[in-house]
This record gives structure tokens, C-alpha cells and sequence, in this order.
């Protein structure tokens, strides 16, 4: 069972790479470098802020493009190109498929995140010209920065398992923007009263809350995180992975394929 | 030539010539449309709506709308305006944005607080902005500096100066400074020392380079200020004492109220002038000699150590 999903997995991973997902790195790397150089001479105090912050922003929209562009694709493709008949026609169950290909991207924006990590600690380093303790508050970042990409990519995976393409960037997308409203949502439900307020609270635990795993302000200004935090985090966003992986199991074990 | 090759010529002229025209008509439009893009842009988005905007990016967000406010107070300095309407608004949404901003309290406050051509001459502004960061940042005794300040400078509140001073102090970390200033502003005590006191702040406290040479000039040009001061009170004893102003320093050593030849903090003699003025040999190696002596200030960097 495990050799069929990381077989689904590395093909997925090298598909990726086939696809020149990671050209994007170049753009990344342009950025952080322009960034690092530019910032210091059209403003003040803010060098190493600028870096932080622009260098984890463009990390996670990289990243939440590259999930939702190629997470929608994941199931869709195979079909449309006739090879997911030839996968399934082996001793593969379709929950094998659909967690191997999950795996394979995951993988794959783990690698990328990687790369970019050197990326910005190298303009950090330019620009501060040495490491502080407190830097490593950047790596956990970086971490719940997966998580995010851990759900978001369960969340295309999901809509790819039962619509198009196209649908499921529009639905994958739109829960990106309404996750990162979800405080917003639970303050809102705080203001109503009756039916209305549960239905605003209901919604508020449904939609992603992509908030909740950003920390790069208050790691820019390194402030530390605790423990229970990160662990809360985590928990958090592996449980609503697992739901939204279930998810696609569920659709896509009872979807006729003929 | 082979027709894929004259495709190929034609295609890459066409790229270079249609990238060049676009660019020409781009600057053109630059020229059509005016600084009010800027206004339209900015009163479309309020500090809340830019928080939600900012969909969780709202640190860098925040560095965006502070360079931009630098940018904007720059432009309008360095072309002699008077009118900073826009500073304000661009300063509030940087900080609601991401209220830890430090820096851009310090020297926004300083952008807002003096009057042209130094700054927008908003100190009321610059005070709520500055008790905002305050709020937010009770542990950074530089915003208590910045306020104590403001209210020196720009209102001579010493009360509220004080007590400013008083509560940085207050804060561990905090420079040995901000106590001495406390008591010396509930003394209304002179520019001069106190001037030496921010400068001496500024220059310890900062590791940006620019910075740190400016606090050097303005430090040297007012231990000139407070040799020339004391060596003027000489002359004119000097003149109490025989009826006439000395002629050179000589004078004033033979009748014991000077010990040695006065010598300006780069080591050259000051010049003794007509009715007991003195002066420095090289006034352009002492540019804030005789100015505002707080003038031009900037803020303790945020990369600062106590």
C-alpha cells in the first residue's frame, strides 16, 4: 500500500518538476534580491522588515498559486488524458491515488519552500550581515507557511475530485480569500443575534482559517510564538487537511469514471 | 534569406520597436495624469478596508504605505512645499496596519512635528501618532523620547515634556538620558544642554551611518556654540574690566581669564573679532553653527542599542 502511494507520489513530485513549477524560483529570487538592494535606498529603518515580510508573503502566494494552479489539475488531467484508467486498472484503490497525488505536491511546495528559505535568509543576511537568535522565529513561519500549503492543496484536491478545472481554481481561490477573512467572519457572527449568528459561526469553523497560521508580522518584528501555539496550529491544520483528503476520498471513490 | 528567417528578423524589430513605443507612451501618459492619483488612491482605502485588503499581508502592506509616506514627505521637501495633506492618512494606515511599525513613529513624528521646511508642521498629528505607538509599543522607551520631544520642541510644553521623559526613563532599557532630560525639562533648563543631550542620544543610539554623521556635525557645531558663548562672556569681561574689546586671545590670558590659546573642537584657534566676537576658522566644517540647535533631528534608529 505505502509503495503504490509514494510510487503515486514521486511521479506526481516529477511531473511537477517536468512542468517547470520551480522556474518560478527565479522570480523569487529576483525579487528578494531587488528587494534587499532597492529597500534601502527608497526607505527608512525597514530593510530587514521588507525583507521578512516580502520574502514570507511572496513564499506563501508562490506557494498558494503553485497548490491551487496544480492541485486542480491533479485528478482532472489524468482523466482527461486517459492515464487515470491505466492507474486505476492496476492493484491501486482510488483513495491510494488521490493521497499519493496529495503527497506528490506536497513534496514538491515542500522542496520549492526550501529552496526559497535559502533565499530569503541569504537577503537577510545581506542586509543584517549576521543571523540573530531570534531568526529562527522565521523558520516557524516557514512551517505553518506548509500548513497552509498542506490545506490548500487538500482544498484543490478536493474540488478537483468532482469539477472542472477551471471550477475548482474559482472555488479553491475563493476559499483562500474568505479563509483569510475567518476572523472577520467570527467577529461578525459576535454582533448577531439568533439563527444568524450560529449560521455565521458555522461557516466561520468551516472555511479554512488561513489567518490563524500567519505569523509573519509578529515574526518580522520578532516576536515569539509559544509552544502550545504551534502545536495548536498544527493540530488544527492537519486535522482539516485529514477532512478535506477525506473528502475527496469520499467523492471520488463513488464517482463514475465511465 | 529564408522566409523562417525573415519572420524572425521582422518578429525581433517588431518586439524592440512596439516594447520602445509602448514605454514612449507610457511616459506620456505619466505626464497627463497628476499627483491627485494619488489622493483618489489613498482616500479609497482607509486604514480598516487596507487591513482587510491586505488579506493577512498586512506587515508588508504596511512597509509598502510607510515608503511611501518617506517618498511622499521627501518629494514635497525637496520641492520646497509647505503642504503635506496626504502625510497624515498615509502614517495612520502604515500603523493600523501593522501597529509594531516602530520606525514609522520615530520619524514620522519628526516628518509631521516641525514646522517648513523642516517637517509639515503638524505637531498635534504627530502627537496622537506618537501616544498611538505608545500604546501599542509601552515598551520602547524611544516613542517616549520622540514624545517628550515633540513636546519640547515644537508646543515648549516642559510639563507634558517631562513627564514624557519621566515614563521612558521608566522603561528598562531605556537611555541614562531620559532621566537627566526629565529633570531638566521641570527645570526649563537651556537649549544648549539639552540640544547636546538629544544629539548625544541620537549618535549612541544608532547604527545607521548617515544618521550617525549627521549627530556627529550637529554635536561638534554646538560644542562650538558653547566655547564661543563662554569665550564672548571672557571678551566682554575683558571690556568691563579695561574700557576696550581685546584684540587676540593674548590679551585675555595676560590678565589670567584665559589659561590656554582656545582651540575649536577640530583643534584649529578660534578667530577673536571686532566687539569681542569669536568665530570659527572653517564655518563650513560647523554647518549647524547658530541654528536651530535641535533642527534637522532624527530619531534613535530601530536597529538602535541603549
Amino acid at each position: 500500500m505505502s509503495s503504490r502511494i509514494a510510487h503515486i507520489a514521486s511521479n506526481t513530485f516529477r511531473e511537477a518538476v517536468r512542468d517547470r513549477v520551480l522556474y518560478n524560483l527565479i522570480a523569487f529570487a529576483l525579487l528578494m534580491s531587488g528587494a534587499a538592494i532597492l529597500v534601502g535606498q527608497i526607505s527608512i529603518g525597514i530593510e530587514r522588515l521588507v525583507v521578512v515580510n516580502l520574502g514570507l508573503a511572496a513564499v506563501s502566494l508562490f506557494g498558494m498559486v503553485i497548490a491551487i494552479f496544480i492541485g486542480i489539475g491533479l485528478v482532472s488531467k489524468e482523466i482527461e488524458k486517459r492515464t487515470l484508467y491505466t492507474v486505476l486498472s492496476r492493484p491501486v484503490q482510488r483513495w491510494e491515488f488521490i493521497i499519493g497525488k496529495f503527497l506528490g505536491l506536497a513534496g514538491t511546495l515542500v522542496v520549492n519552500t526550501a529552496f526559497m528559505a535559502i533565499g530569503v535568509f541569504a537577503a537577510l543576511l545581506y542586509v543584517s550581515r549576521a543571523f540573530e537568535r531570534t531568526d529562527v522565529w522565521i523558520l516557524v513561519a516557514l512551517y505553518l507557511i506548509i500548513l497552509q500549503f498542506l490545506m490548500i492543496t487538500s482544498i484543490a484536491l478536493l474540488f478537483s475530485s468532482f469539477s472542472s478545472p477551471l471550477l475548482s481554481a474559482v472555488f479553491a481561490f475563493s476559499l483562500f480569500v474568505i479563509g483569510s477573512f475567518a476572523e472577520d467572519l467570527r467577529g461578525f457572527a459576535g454582533m448577531i443575534q439568533g439563527f444568524s449568528r450560529w449560521l455565521a459561526m458555522g461557516v466561520a469553523y468551516l472555511v479554512p482559517n488561513f489567518a490563524s497560521l500567519n505569523v509573519i508580522t509578529s515574526v518580522a518584528h520578532q516576536q515569539p510564538l509559544t509552544g502550545q501555539f504551534i502545536l495548536s496550529d498544527s493540530l488544527y491544520a492537519l486535522l482539516y487537511t485529514g477532512m478535506a483528503l477525506s473528502g475527496a476520498v469520499l467523492i471520488f471513490e463513488h464517482r463514475n469514471l465511465k | 534569406m529564408k522566409p523562417s528567417a525573415r519572420i524572425t528578423l521582422a518578429a525581433s524589430v517588431l518586439l524592440v520597436l512596439l516594447l520602445a513605443a509602448s514605454a514612449f507612451a507610457l511616459h506620456q501618459v505619466d505626464q497627463i495624469r497628476s499627483r491627485v492619483d494619488l489622493q483618489e488612491g489613498l482616500y479609497m482605502m482607509s486604514p480598516k478596508v487596507a487591513k482587510r485588503m491586505s488579506l493577512g499581508y498586512d506587515g508588508l502592506l504596511a512597509d509598502v504605505y510607510w515608503t511611501w509616506a518617506v517618498q511622499y514627505f521627501g518629494a514635497r521637501h525637496f520641492a520646497g512645499s509647505r503642504h503635506y495633506e496626504l502625510l497624515g492618512p498615509l502614517l495612520e494606515i502604515a500603523t493600523t496596519l501593522d501597529p509594531h511599525l516602530t520606525v514609522a513613529y520615530q520619524f514620522g513624528g519628526n516628518f509631521l512635528a516641525p514646522s517648513p521646511p523642516y517637517g509639515a508642521g503638524l505637531p498635534r498629528q504627530a502627537i496622537e501618532l506618537t501616544e498611538y505607538g505608545i500604546r501599542n509599543n509601552p515598551n520602547d522607551w524611544r516613542l517616549y523620547y520622540n514624545l517628550g520631544f515633540i513636546y519640547y520642541l515644537e508646543l515648549r510644553d516642559y510639563t507634558k515634556a517631562a513627564e514624557a521623559f519621566a515614563s521612558g526613563a521608566k522603561v528598562p532599557g531605556a537611555h541614562p538620558f531620559l532621566r537627566v532630560m526629565a529633570a531638566q525639562m521641570a527645570q526649563h533648563a537651556g537649549e544648549l544642554p539639552m540640544a547636546k543631550m538629544l544629539w548625544t542620544i541620537a549618535y549612541q543610539s544608532t547604527e545607521d551611518r548617515d544618521i550617525r554623521n549627521n549627530a556627529a556635525s550637529h554635536l561638534l557645531s554646538l560644542q562650538a556654540e558653547e566655547d564661543i558663548l563662554n569665550l564672548e562672556k571672557l571678551t566682554s569681561l575683558y571690556q568691563e574690566r579695561t574700557g576696550h574689546w581685546p584684540s587676540n586671545f593674548a590679551e585675555l590670558e595676560a590678565m589670567g581669564i584665559l589659561q590656554t590659546p582656545p582651540l575649536d573642537p577640530l583643534g584649529q584657534p578660534y578667530k577673536l573679532e571686532a566687539e569681542g566676537q569669536v568665530e570659527v576658522r572653517q564655518p563650513n566644517r560647523f554647518p549647524f553653527l547658530g541654528k536651530d540647535p535641535a533642527a534637522g533631528h532624527l530619531p534613535p534608529s530601530a536597529k538602535s542599542s541603549p
